[in-house]
């Protein structure tokens, strides 16, 4: 929680480097919460890429929630709760509260479960809009100094949350692809490089992933 | 406050916004019926990582913003030592983070 305040404060802060407003940094956090996104998002704009880019970079990048989704809600399903619950509630799922509730869930009682993932994602989520908001000011309080550091939070934190697990093949390669043809491809067509790199790069990755050299002796996670 | 752009601030938030409800109200949608473990799960994942990775790897070597402002060295160091650090307190993430950021922080006062 504390890393993932952190973080929301360098998109504050990143934010008002580039110039946006405190209520388009407020804006992001509340509607979209998921950070990744949120950061190419402000990226690719501020750099002038197509709407199509951006939106299908960031389709990419969330999409990652579509299984934490899946894999979360069946826990507090339950007779006689209307649907739309489910669906107002999927918007708290993250990858921070996906790891704090999925363990404990399945130790609660079964209608205690949809106010347990309520309250934890709510406390995260407000947590990440404050923390926005703290960044966005404290980047324009600080010295120079301290704002690079700030920016530079998150740019840091996803390098070192990559290289956490590097148990899987396929997600290495991955990496390792992605790595190379990011910045190339900036440099040749700058608009589409992230999702040519993401599709090329991890396409080719999932491809050696399937083949037997990818499935050798690992775990599939 | 976009320089080169056409569209809003709010319109890009927007849409931003929607395209990751998406896969939010999807997987809600698809809650008990989808196993975690398919190859379309792990294509997607595979894309996310090329892509983020490139998008890391940019952010570092070639920034926007602020960070356009200081030398390449300054950013490699930065990030070499995060990684030094993460490395000896055995994967340490908050660390890591902190260390590499205080080494930018550091690097900017001195000059």
């Amino acid at each position: 929680m504390l890393v993932m305040g952190a973080s929301f404060v360098g998109f504050g802060s990143m934010l008002h480097a580039l110039n946006w407003s405190v209520w388009e940094a407020l804006y992001s956090s509340l509607s979209t919460w998921a950070l990744p996104g949120q950061i190419a998002m402000a990226d690719m704009a501020y750099s002038g890429a197509p709407l199509m880019a951006i939106v299908l970079s960031v389709a990419f990048i969330n999409a990652r929630l579509l299984p934490l989704a899946a894999s979360l809600l069946p826990h507090i399903r339950q007779p006689g709760v209307q649907e739309w619950k489910y669906y107002t509630v999927s918007m708290l799922v993250a990858a921070t509260s996906w790891v704090g509730t999925m363990r404990r869930l399945p130790d609660l009682a079964p209608d205690q479960r949809l106010s347990y993932l309520t309250g934890y994602g709510l406390l995260l989520y407000g947590s990440s809009l404050i923390a926005t908001v703290i960044g966005f000011y404290l980047s324009g309080q600080v010295p120079q100094h301290i704002t690079l550091a700030l920016v530079f939070l998150n740019p840091l934190y996803f390098m070192l949350l990559f290289l956490f697990d590097l148990h899987n093949r396929s997600k290495v390669m991955a990496l390792v692809f992605g790595a190379i043809l990011g910045p190339m491809l900036f440099l040749i067509a700058p608009d589409w490089s992230l999702i040519i790199t993401g599709l090329a790069g991890g396409t080719a990755a999932w491809a050696l992933g399937q083949t037997k050299w990818g499935k050798k002796g690992l775990n599939r996670d | 406050m976009i320089e080169n752009a056409v569209y809003s601030p709010v319109l890009v938030i927007t849409l931003a916004a929607l395209a990751t409800y998406a896969s939010r109200l999807l997987g809600a949608f698809l809650s008990g019926r989808l196993t975690t473990a398919s190859p379309i799960v792990d294509w997607i994942t595979c894309v996310t990582y090329a892509l983020l990775a490139g998008l890391v790897v940019r952010m570092i070597w070639m920034p926007i913003g602020t960070l356009a402002q200081t030398p390449d060295w300054w950013r490699f160091a930065a990030a070499a030592s995060g990684l030094i650090v993460f490395m000896i307190s055995r994967k340490n993430v908050g660390l890591g983070v902190l260390a590499g950021s205080l080494v930018l922080m550091g690097l900017s006062w001195s000059a």
